[in-house]
């Protein structure tokens, strides 16, 4: 079984992000980048699984920049087999990405796609949800849990109101959530070796899809701007404050 | 603009997430709700209460029991070829089946909506709230998920909608619920609860949060929330998380205890009204944005907070 795992390349988690001033958007420049912490979930899931003998061959695709190359080079350190960069200096929307993987998925048949719930940088929450239903697939949304068979898989999805289980029909779509698994370090060997693995590089035309964006930005603002409080002495002052502003 | 929300429920009662979605469709137009389940007649009533609802749909079918997107997908965007606008909340439901709802339609979803500038204009969060984006969609219909804390809810009285059976519903044979584990408690929920505890990794162990967290919600009347630190830890079910990726509050009260207070944990409740921290590090990150912060032990001050309030 072929597994398909789309990364993206985002703003480190660490990192503050700072609004421009003009109003155009979030400053990337000299920012750390990393992948998406979501998206390492899905390739440490997918590594798993081909480890427990239940997958062959683990695909990392990445719809970026050039420098995408970078994540899909940490996804090969990690344990996937090859990569494809889909290069574009655009901006993609998730319904853009999802119809370039949707084609990929098309050339590569595989079973299962398995990507991280949302990127931290646009927090859409889209991608695989809509890839599931281009491909009439279904959708195993927040995992927290999987469990593949050959010709099934069952997840255990992180709901508002506690744990939900499905079971899907293969080929199927997983996104996943944070209790999944904890992603390992690539160690400094797998970072030599990555190098030599196989990275094909495609353009969106290569698809033939239309990924022109639906949404406009009109201005990027900085939310407002909480302000620290006071601190207090001891608890009985803080029962005190309390009272005052009748929070109790 | 003929809107169409999707209400939240458990096929017995209307959750109080469809509320603030009901008032962010009102300012697009007119509101029509949808309600999928099975054996959910009760909710369709509850709805056709709420003020504003001019008509409910409601299919209720076997195979939405378990409102699966799979099955759930095809029949809203059916729907739409009559309605203009598809509002969810950005509950684990909405979030579910909006972003299916909208390829099927070939749309763009727009996520976690804060606001609604225009009909085709809204504003909303990136980067973890971090940075406030204004977007103006280009698609004939709109596919919307909207942020509950950051709309009035409408009231559940006074509306008189017509309830409307809905057919041709079927099972896409793709999918099939299992089981559920709910969590039953006595407490408010997190998203609609007026004072929230919330605890973090300091309390070290699951007995140690049981222990000073839950006596404080108790005599509060509190929610119990959790930092993601906590909730990995396994201290607390996944249920309790607040933050980016987890639950959005913005309760009157939010006290954070032994929470540093992570862009992504801040994300979550920032909006709270009143934000009281209590940690051990005075130069812990929720300092900054506390109302009220007091730096100390927090298994000396809790208790004593606990039998003192």
């Amino acid at each position: 079984m072929k597994i398909l795992v789309p990364v993206k390349r985002v703003i480190d988690y660490n990192v503050k992000p700072r609004v421009k001033s003009d109003g155009s958007g979030v400053d990337l420049a000299n920012v750390k980048m990393s992948m998406n912490p979501f998206d390492e979930i899905s390739v440490e899931e997918a590594i798993r699984l081909k480890e427990a003998g239940k997958a062959e061959e683990i695909i990392a695709v990445s719809v970026g920049p050039q420098k995408a190359q970078e994540t899909l080079r940490t996804a090969l350190a990690m344990g996937a087999d090859r990569a494809i960069l889909v290069v574009t200096d655009e901006e993609v929307e998730p319904l853009g990405v999802a119809k370039i993987l949707a084609k990929i998925v098309e050339e590569e048949q595989p079973k299962l796609v398995i990507t991280g719930k949302q990127a931290i940088d646009d927090d859409s929450n889209q991608t695989g949800q809509m890839l599931a239903a281009l491909l009439g697939w279904g959708q195993g949304t927040f995992a927290n849990t999987v469990e593949l068979d050959s010709d099934s898989i069952t997840v255990k999805r992180e709901i508002d109101g506690g744990l939900q289980t499905v079971k899907l029909n293969l080929p199927a779509v997983v996104t996943t959530d944070l209790r999944l698994n904890e992603p390992r370090y690539a160690s400094l060997p797998n970072i030599m070796k990555a190098k030599k693995k196989p990275m094909d590089e495609k353009t969106p035309a290569d698809y033939g899809v239309d990924i022109s964006p639906r949404l406009t930005t009109i201005t990027v603002t900085e939310p407002p701007v909480r302000q620290a409080g006071e601190k207090v002495e001891d608890v009985d002052a803080l029962v005190a404050k309390l009272k005052a502003v009748g929070a109790i | 603009m003929k809107t169409l929300v999707l209400v939240e429920h458990d096929n017995a009662n209307m959750k109080d997430a469809t509320l603030a979605v009901v008032t962010a469709a009102s300012q697009l137009g007119e509101v029509h709700a949808l309600v999928i389940g099975s054996g959910c007649a009760s909710v369709a009533e509850q709805v056709a209460k709420v003020a504003g609802v001019a008509t409910v749909h409601v299919a209720d079918d076997a195979s939405l029991a378990n409102q699966l997107a799979e099955n759930a997908a095809p029949l809203i965007a059916s729907l739409m070829e009559t309605h203009d606008a598809f509002l969810a909340p950005a509950t684990t439901t909405g979030k579910n089946i909006a972003p299916r709802v909208a390829a099927l339609l070939d749309v763009m979803q727009i996520s976690d909506i804060l606001s609604v500038e225009s009909e085709d204009t809204f504003t909303r969060p990136i980067y973890a709230g971090n940075a406030i984006a204004t977007v103006k969609s280009s698609d004939a219909k709109k596919v919307i998920t909207v942020r509950g804390t950051a709309f009035d809810k409408a009231a559940t009285e006074g509306g008189s909608g017509t309830i409307e059976a809905v057919g041709g519903a079927s099972d896409a044979g793709l999918s099939s619920f299992v089981s559920e584990e709910i969590a039953k408690s006595e407490r408010p929920e997190l998203t609609s609860a007026k004072i929230i505890v919330s605890g973090g990794r300091a309390l070290g162990s699951g007995e140690k949060f049981e222990e000073v967290i839950t006596p404080l919600a108790d005599k509060l009347g509190a929610g119990i929330g959790a930092s993601r630190a906590a909730v990995d830890a396994g201290y607390v079910p996944n249920d309790y998380q607040v933050g980016q990726t987890g639950k959005i509050v913005a309760p009157e009260v939010y006290i954070a205890i032994g929470i540093s207070g992570a862009i992504q944990h801040l994300a979550g409740m920032k909006d709270s009204k009143i934000i009281v921290a209590i940690n051990k590090d005075e130069d812990a990150p929720i300092f900054q944005v506390a109302d009220i912060g007091l730096v100390a032990d927090l298994f000396d001050a809790v208790p004593e907070l606990t039998s003192k309030v």
